[in-house]
C-alpha cells in the first residue's frame, strides 16, 4: 500500500521540528549503542588478531598473563625439543622464548606515565609471528642493547622514536626499527633480545615460550603430554585463546555498562516517540475517521501509524549510525586490566553492528508507536469524524 | 501572579499522558546521569581515601616490578621518615577467576599502625599478629562469601605459584571511603613459603608505605628516598598515596572520559524529548495564546506561561530522579559488589542533577516561547488544532 | 431460478435502502439516551433525499447507520437486499469501500496528500493498476471541474475546491450510494451552489442515490425529497418538483 506509506512519510516531513527532535533523541541512543559495540569489537579484534592459530603459548600453571609467569631454562628447553614443533629452514625449531616486563614511560605532552610492555624475544620471533614485519629501520641485532618499537607507539610516548634511545634497567636502549603487527596488540609493544633483557633485569627465567606447530591438529597431544610431565609446571594454550581471554574483563565491562546504558537511554527515546505519535494521532482524528469511512480497515490504520513510528526509528538509526561511524577515526588507548599494559585500539564498525543497531532503532520506533497506533486503530469512526 | 500559577499548573495537567511520559523520561535520564556521575566518582574513591602524609615507594620502572626487602632499613633511616611498612599484591584466585577481590600480603603490625582507618576489635588484631597463617577480611568481603573467624580459605596463586591456605582471624571495618572488600594476610607467611617454592620471588616487596609524619616534609622525604636508590638496580619512585591512586585512575582515563561523555548524551536525549513536548504543546495552544494577547496580556506573560510549564515538568522529573538516585546507586553497588568499593551520591552530583533538570526545562521552552510571544493575534486566532 | 425471484420482488424493485424498526441510543453515565426510536422507511434507487432537523435530532446518527459507520441497537437496514447490520466490522469496511461514497462538512482530506492522491486513496483498496488508478482519479477530478488542480495540496485550495475534491473522492469508486453530512455547512453561498449542482448532476445524469443531511433549507431544496427528523421521529416525506 505505497500511497498509505507516502501518507506516513509525508506526515513526518510536515511536522519537521517534531520529527527532527524525536528522531534526534533516538539517534543519540543509537550512537551510544553502536559506539559501545564498535569499541568492544575493536578491542576484541585487536587482541584476537594478536594470537595466531598455529602458535601455542606456554606459561606457568595458573598464570593468566605473561608478566605473572616464570619458566626456567630447563623447562623451556624441554618445550622446544618436542616433536610437534615446526622446524625451520635453518633446521632450528620455530620457537620464541620470551621475557615480558612492564616499564612506565611518560606519555607525550603530559606528566602522566603509562605502562608499556617490553618483550624480549628469541631469534626466531619473526618466523613464529609471520604477520609482524619490520617497516622502518631494521631488526635489533642479537647480543646488542637494541630494541624495535610497535607501530601504535610512535608519537604516543616521550622519546620513543626511531633513532633515539630510551633508558631503563640501567642501560640505554637504541631504537633501531619500527614494526607493523597488522593492528594487533603487538603494535603497542617494544621488542628486544630476550637474553639482553634478562641480563639487564637480572632474571634467569623466561616468562613464556611460544612455539609454532608443524600441524595444528597435534595441539592436544602436545598439551596433554607436557602438562602431565612431572618436570613441568606449565599450561599450554592456543595463542589465539590466550589473548582472547585477555580481552574478557575489559570487554565484559564495556558491554555490560554500555548495553545497560543504551537500554536505559532508549526508555527516554521511546517515551519521546510515544508522545510524538500520540500527538500525531490526536491531531489527525478526522483524517483517521475519513480513512475508515472510505473503507480502510483498522489494521491499515494501525500499520500507517506504526510505519510512521518505524520511519522515525529508521531516521534515528541513519543519523546515529553515521555519527557513530565517525568514531572509527578515533583511536583509544587504555590500560588493559588483565595484562596491566596499555593497549591501543580503534572503534570497528562491522556489518553485524549495522544490523543490530538497525533492529535496535526499529524496536524503539515500534515500542514508541505501538500504543498510539492501537489507539488510532480503535477510534470509533463516528467519534473520529466528529473530533475538532 | 497566582492567576499565572494556576494557568501553568492546569496547563501542565491538561495532557496527563503526555506530561507523565515526559516526566518519566526525565526521571530515567536524570537518574542515569546521577548514577553515572556517582560511578565516575567511585573510581576516585581510592584517591579520596588517601591520607596526605602517607607516601608510596615503588619500583620506578613499573609497579609490577618488585623492590628488595633490604630497602626497608635504608628508607627508615631517611630523615623525616616516621614509620615504614610494606606490602605485596597477591592476585590469587578464590575458587573461580570471576571471584575477584584485592588481596595483599602486609607486614601486619606496621601496616595496621599506619592505616588507622582500618579498625577491628583488639582480640582480632591480637590473633592476626599471633598466627602466621592468619588473615583479616573486610566487612563487605566477609558478607559476600560468608567468611567467619576460624574459616580456612584457600587461594590459588597467579603470581606466586601454588595453593595458599589462610585462617580467618577476624573481620575489619573501615572509616570513610575505605574499601572493605580487601583481604590482608601476613607478608612473612608469603616470604617463607616462597623461599621453599619459588626462591627467586622471595625477599621482594611490591610497595613500601612511608609515614612522613609532617605534611611539610612530604616533598623532601620523597626526594630523599628516591635519591638514595638512584642508579641502583631497582630505582624507586616515591609519591603521595593520593598521587599514586590518581596515577592508577589516569591509566583508565579513556573509559572514564567515555562514561562522562555518555552521561551528558543522556541529557541531550531528554532535552530533545522535552523540547518536542513543549513545541507540540505550544503549537496546539497557539489560538489560546492569541486569545490571551487579544485580551491584553503581554507577550512576556504568554512566554512566561510556557516557561513556567516547562520548568514545572522538568523540575518534577528532576526531583523524583534525585530522590531515586541514592537507592539506585546502592542497588548497583550491591550488584557489582567489589567492582565499586563505594557508590555514595555526592552533594555535587545532586547539584548537577538539579542543574541539568533546570537547564533542560529552560532550553526546551526557548523556541516555543519565541513563537508564542511573536504570534500575530489574527493568525493565532485562525489556527485551529 | 432467477426469473421467478425478479418477478416476486418487482414491486419493491426501486427500493435501494429499507430501514425497519431501527433504534439507536447513546450511553451516558450509566443510562441510555435514545436518539432514534423505531424508525422505518425506504429510500428509492436513484433518489436524492435530504434529511433535515434541528441539532441533536439524530439526523447524523441516522446517516451514519445508513452508511455503515455505526451500528444500530435494534432493527434491520437492508441495502440492495443485504442486511448491513449483520455484517462484521471488516466486512462492513469492505462493503463501504465498494458501495458508499462520503462527503463531509469539513471535507476531511488528508492534508499531506495532493488532490489527485486524495481522490486516488479509496482506489488503493481495490485491485487496480497504478495507471488505472491515476486515470480514474483524473476523470473524477475533471468531473467536478478541478482537472487543472490535481497537484495542489488541500491547503492550497479554497474551501469550495476542497469540497469538490472530496466529492471526486466519493464518486471515484463508482459507488451506488453517496452520503453527505452537512456538505455545505462550511462553504460560502456560491461554493455551496456549485457543490450542490454537482451532486444534482451526479443524481440525474449518473443515477447515484444520494442521502444528504443538512439544516440549510436552501441546500435541501436541491434534493428530490425532504424528510424531517425531530426528537428521534421521522415526519412524512415531502416530494419536491424540479423544473
Amino acid at each position: 500500500m505505497p500511497l498509505l506509506l507516502a501518507y506516513s512519510l509525508r506526515n513526518l516531513r510536515v511536522r519537521k521540528l517534531t520529527t527532527l527532535l524525536t528522531a534526534g533523541g533516538m539517534a543519540l541512543v543509537v550512537f551510544v549503542f553502536a559506539a559501545v559495540l564498535m569499541l568492544d569489537s575493536g578491542l576484541k579484534q585487536t587482541l584476537v588478531a594478536t594470537g595466531d592459530d598455529t602458535n601455542v603459548i606456554f606459561v606457568r600453571r595458573s598464570a593468566e598473563v605473561e608478566i605473572q609467569s616464570i619458566l626456567d631454562r630447563a623447562q623451556a628447553r624441554i618445550i622446544e625439543s618436542q616433536p610437534e614443533v615446526m622446524i625451520g629452514n635453518d633446521g632450528a625449531p620455530v620457537v620464541s622464548k620470551e621475557l615480558v616486563v612492564l616499564i612506565a614511560l611518560p606519555k607525550r605532552g603530559s606528566t602522566q606515565v603509562s605502562n608499556l610492555l617490553v618483550r624480549g624475544v628469541g631469534r626466531e620471533a619473526l618466523a613464529v609471528r609471520p604477520r609482524v614485519r619490520i617497516v622502518e629501520g631494521r631488526m635489533f641485532r642479537p647480543g646488542a642493547s637494541e630494541i624495535v618499537i610497535g607501530g601504535a607507539l610512535a608519537g604516543r610516548f616521550e622519546g620513543v622514536a626511531l633513532g633515539s634511545s630510551i633508558h631503563f634497567a640501567q642501560r640505554d636502549w637504541q631504537i633501531v626499527g619500527r614494526f607493523d603487527a597488522g593492528g594487533s596488540g603487538f603494535d603497542s609493544e617494544i621488542w628486544g633480545d630476550s637474553e639482553q633483557l634478562m641480563q639487564a633485569f637480572r632474571r634467569d627465567a623466561f616468562s613464556s615460550v611460544v612455539v609454532r606447530l608443524a600441524d595444528r591438529a597435534r595441539f592436544d597431544a602436545l598439551k596433554t603430554r607436557l602438562e602431565a610431565d612431572p618436570r613441568m609446571t606449565v599450561e599450554a594454550k592456543p595463542e589465539r585463546i590466550f589473548y582472547e581471554e585477555q580481552s574478557r574483563l575489559l570487554s565484559g565491562f564495556i558491554r555490560i555498562i554500555g548495553l545497560a546504558l543504551s537500554l536505559m537511554f532508549s526508555l527516554g527515546a521511546v517515551f519521546g516517540a510515544t508522545i510524538t505519535m500520540y500527538a500525531a494521532v490526536a491531531s489527525r482524528q478526522r483524517e483517521i475517521g475519513a480513512l475508515r469511512a472510505l473503507g480502510f480497515r483498522r489494521a491499515s490504520i494501525l500499520w500507517a501509524f506504526l510505519a510512521e513510528a518505524l520511519l522515525l526509528g529508521f531516521t534515528g538509526w541513519a543519523v546515529g549510525l553515521s555519527l557513530a561511524s565517525l568514531m572509527t577515526l578515533v583511536r583509544v588507548t587504555t590500560l588493559n586490566w588483565t595484562s596491566l599494559s596499555e593497549l591501543a585500539f580503534s572503534f570497528v564498525l562491522t556489518p553485524a553492528i549495522v544490523l543490530q543497531s538497525l533492529l535496535f532503532a526499529l524496536a524503539m520506533g515500534f515500542l514508541g508507536g505501538f500504543l498510539p497506533a492501537v489507539r488510532a486503530a480503535r477510534l470509533k469512526i463516528v467519534d473520529a469524524l466528529r473530533a475538532a | 501572579m497566582s492567576q499565572w500559577l494556576k494557568l501553568v499548573a492546569r496547563n501542565a495537567l491538561r495532557h496527563r499522558l503526555r506530561t507523565s511520559l515526559t516526566v518519566a523520561g526525565l526521571v530515567v535520564a536524570i537518574l542515569s546521569f546521577g548514577v553515572l556521575q556517582t560511578i565516575v566518582g567511585a573510581w576516585y574513591a581510592g584517591v579520596d581515601a588517601a591520607v596526605p602524609s602517607r607516601l608510596i615507594t615503588r619500583n620506578a620502572l613499573s609497579f609490577t616490578l618488585p623492590l628488595p626487602i633490604t630497602y626497608e632499613n635504608r628508607i627508615r633511616a631517611v630523615d623525616g621518615v616516621k614509620r615504614v611498612s610494606y606490602m605485596n599484591w597477591f592476585g590469587g584466585i578464590y575458587k573461580e577467576p570471576k571471584n575477584f577481590f584485592p588481596q595483599f600480603a602486609i607486614e601486619p603490625a606496621s601496616y595496621l599502625d599506619l592505616h588507622p582507618e582500618i579498625y577491628m576489635p583488639a582480640a582480632v588484631r591480637k590473633d592476626f599478629l599471633a598466627d602466621r597463617r592468619a588473615a583479616i577480611v573486610g566487612r563487605k568481603l566477609a558478607n559476600r562469601y560468608g567468611f567467619k573467624p576460624g574459616d580456612v580459605v584457600q587461594l590459588r596463586g597467579t603470581i606466586f605459584p601454588g595453593d595458599w591456605d589462610f585462617v580467618i582471624a577476624g573481620i575489619f571495618d573501615g572509616r570513610g571511603k575505605t574499601d572493605t572488600s580487601q583481604f590482608f594476610f601476613r607478608w612473612d607467611y608469603l616470604d617463607e613459603t616462597l623461599r621453599q617454592r619459588s626462591p627467586t620471588q622471595a625477599g621482594l616487596v611490591g610497595f613500601f608505605i612511608v609515614d612522613a609524619g609532617d605534611l611539610n616534609h612530604v616533598a623532601q622525604v620523597s626526594q630523599a628516598i628516591d635519591a638514595l636508590f638512584r642508579n641502583s638496580l631497582a630505582e624507586t619512585l616515591t609519591e603521595t598515596e593520593r598521587a599514586f591512586q590518581i596515577g592508577f585512575v589516569k591509566q583508565t582515563e579513556a573509559i572514564l572520559v567515555s562514561i562522562r561523555i555518555v552521561s551528558f548524551v543522556v541529557i541531550a536525549i531528554i532535552l530533545a524529548v522535552m523540547a518536542n513536548t513543549m513545541a507540540m504543546t505550544a503549537r496546539e495552544r497557539l489560538s489560546e495564546y492569541a486569545t490571551l494577547k487579544a485580551l491584553g496580556f503581554s507577550p512576556g506573560y504568554v512566554a512566561r506561561l510556557i516557561l513556567g510549564e516547562s520548568l514545572v515538568i522538568a523540575l518534577a522529573g528532576g526531583a523524583v530522579a534525585i530522590a531515586l538516585t541514592p537507592p539506585a546507586a546502592a542497588r548497583i553497588g550491591e550488584m557489582t559488589d567489589t567492582l565499586f568499593p563505594s557508590l555514595i551520591v555526592s552533594a555535587n552530583t545532586v547539584g548537577m542533577q538539579a542543574l541539568a533538570a533546570f537547564g533542560v526545562g529552560l532550553l526546551a521552552s526557548l523556541l516555543p516561547m519565541r513563537r508564542a510571544a511573536s504570534v500575530r493575534i489574527v493568525d493565532g486566532l485562525r489556527a485551529v488544532g | 431460478m432467477t426469473t421467478p425471484r425478479v418477478a416476486a420482488h418487482a414491486a419493491r424493485d426501486d427500493v435501494l435502502i429499507a430501514l425497519r424498526g431501527v433504534s439507536k441510543g447513546y450511553r451516558r453515565g450509566g443510562q441510555t439516551i435514545p436518539v432514534l426510536t423505531d424508525i422505518s422507511f425506504d429510500i428509492r434507487r436513484a433518489e436524492f433525499l435530504a434529511l433535515m432537523g434541528p441539532s441533536g435530532s439524530g439526523k447524523s446518527t441516522l446517516l451514519n447507520l445508513i452508511a455503515g459507520l455505526d451500528s444500530a441497537d435494534r432493527g434491520s437496514i437492508k441495502v440492495s437486499g443485504e442486511d448491513i447490520t449483520r455484517l462484521s466490522e471488516s466486512d462492513l469496511a469492505d462493503w463501504r469501500a465498494a458501495n458508499v461514497g462520503f462527503i463531509f462538512q469539513f471535507y476531511n482530506l488528508m492534508p499531506v496528500l495532493t488532490a489527485l492522491e486524495n481522490v486516488e486513496l479509496p482506489l488503493t483498496l481495490k485491485h487496480l493498476g497504478r495507471r488505472d488508478r491515476r486515470d480514474r482519479a483524473h476523470l473524477a477530478l475533471e468531473l467536478v471541474g478541478l482537472g487543472d488542480r490535481v497537484r495542489h495540496l488541500p491547503s492550497e485550495l479554497s474551501g469550495g475546491q476542497q469540497q469538490r475534491v472530496a466529492i471526486a473522492r466519493a464518486i471515484v469508486t463508482d459507488p451506488m450510494l453517496l452520503v453527505a453530512d452537512e456538505p455545505t455547512g462550511d462553504l460560502d453561498r456560491q461554493s455551496a451552489e456549485d457543490a450542490l449542482a454537482i451532486m444534482q448532476r451526479l443524481n440525474r445524469e449518473m443515477g447515484k442515490t444520494i442521502v444528504m443531511v443538512t439544516h440549510d433549507r436552501r441546500a435541501a431544496e436541491h434534493a428530490g425529497a425532504i424528510m424531517h427528523l425531530e426528537k428521534g421521529e421521522l415526519s412524512q416525506r415531502v416530494e419536491l418538483a424540479h423544473g
